[in-house]
């Protein structure tokens, strides 16, 4: 009954291998930031698992922080490259575009 | 008002299921109390960030909402289907398409989730907004039905806010 | 063998057919994301890891668990990848957008056996 989730968890781990091939092969920023992305749901996954191979409860805790820091960084970084800071709040974007009128190109 | 005692609910049913601690007893005084003092601070910032309304507490759409993601789920399992086939090919045989797909949803919940199920159905991307549309990438032409779009936005629309005239 | 081995069975076999599916579409993700020629079309690949892998493999880890806060917390791992992976993929597909990134909109079909997988030409 065990040999199941640890089948998974190899699979898994292969999965998370080739998000690390794309993401050092990755041409653009955006391949990058994708394979980061892809990665962090597989290792939301892969906690799951572990928490079911190992019997720790504790492991689920730790895949929903994972979960919620994966989608923050995520938008973290893509907002810092697109605007260069992260000093402004989202909402005020619209405010800095009238501004200086230039981050679109 | 109603909403700020949903939102209590929801915060106190998470901290219950978290902590799995119910009782008094023990060194559970000590987790229940952090529980209150954490749930009275995020219901403060709350409401003092103006944010508690219809939209950010959707306890009155939910019912409807849950409804529409049965739905959802077999047309992300027929799309999931699609583009496995399509990724496994020996060759790899697609057109990719750039489509404007039009939005009629009456209320803002109801554009947001019918542009976050475009996004989940696999093989078509939400890539920007316009003003009466979004602008859609497809993996392949044969995503590009407009009867499909149509379908998924008339259910997004009534699963939400299809009476509420008006728009935010 | 009564009926309690029997639901028990029955659960294993479920938990292990959803989560075989699972296993099975998020390696179809990891492969597709090797070998689409495009940042559009990967994200693409991607997203089927994300809905349905990621939910099977949730599913078949709530069939095999032994209490209710277990499963309660599953629940909630899944709803979380449910709600953020679309806002998520959007985020990075305005992103590319914005930055005036152009997707290949040409068809995307290897002319010859032994240039199969790669990419010909800038497309537009």
């Amino acid at each position: 009954m065990e040999w199941v989730n640890f089948v998974i968890a190899l699979g898994v781990a292969a999965a998370m291998a080739i998000m690390l091939a794309r993401l050092f092969a990755g041409p653009t920023l955006y391949d990058r930031v994708l394979a980061v992305n892809s990665f962090g749901t597989k290792t939301v996954l892969f906690l799951l698992v572990f928490s079911a191979i190992a019997g720790r409860q504790d492991a689920i805790d730790i895949a929903i922080l994972y979960a919620l820091i994966n989608f923050v960084a995520t938008i973290a970084i893509l907002k810092f490259f697109r605007y260069r800071s992260l000093e402004i709040a989202l909402a005020q974007m619209s405010l800095r575009k009238a501004l200086d009128g230039e981050y679109e190109k | 008002m109603f909403y700020g005692v949903s939102l209590t609910a929801i915060l106190v049913a998470l901290w219950l299921t978290l902590s799995g601690s119910y009782t008094l007893s023990g060194d559970y005084p000590i987790v229940m109390g952090l529980g209150v003092i954490s749930i009275v601070i995020a219901v403060a910032l709350t409401f003092r960030m103006r944010i508690v309304d219809r939209e950010t507490v959707p306890v009155a759409p939910a019912p409807a909402l849950f409804g529409y993601w049965s739905w959802l789920g077999g047309e992300i399992v027929k799309a999931n289907l699609a583009v496995t086939r399509l990724v496994m090919k020996p060759e790899i045989d697609i057109e990719p398409r750039l489509v404007r797909v039009p939005a009629q949803q009456r209320s803002g919940l109801g554009l947001c989730v019918f542009a976050n199920s475009i996004t989940l159905t696999p093989g078509t991307v939400t890539v920007d907004i316009e003003d009466d549309g979004f602008l859609v990438h497809a993996l392949d032409t044969s995503f590009t039905d407009p009867a499909g779009f149509a379908e998924m936005g008339a259910r997004a629309d009534s699963a939400t806010d299809g009476r509420r005239k008006e728009v935010k | 063998m009564n009926w309690g081995e029997i639901l028990q069975y029955a659960l294993f076999a479920g938990s292990v057919a959803a989560m075989t599916t699972g296993l099975v579409f998020v390696l179809a993700g990891a492969i597709g994301v090797i070998r689409l020629p495009d940042f559009y079309t990967r994200m693409h690949a991607a997203g089927v890891t994300d809905t349905l892998g990621a939910e099977l493999i949730t599913l078949g880890l709530i069939l095999q668990a032994q209490d209710w806060q277990t499963v309660a917390k599953l629940l909630l791992v899944g709803l979380l990848v449910f709600l953020t992976s679309p806002t998520a993929s959007h985020a990075i597909a305005n992103a590319a957008h914005r930055a005036g990134h152009k997707p290949r909109l040409s068809r995307f079909h290897p002319a010859h056996p032994a240039e199969a997988g790669k990419a010909s030409g800038e497309g537009h």
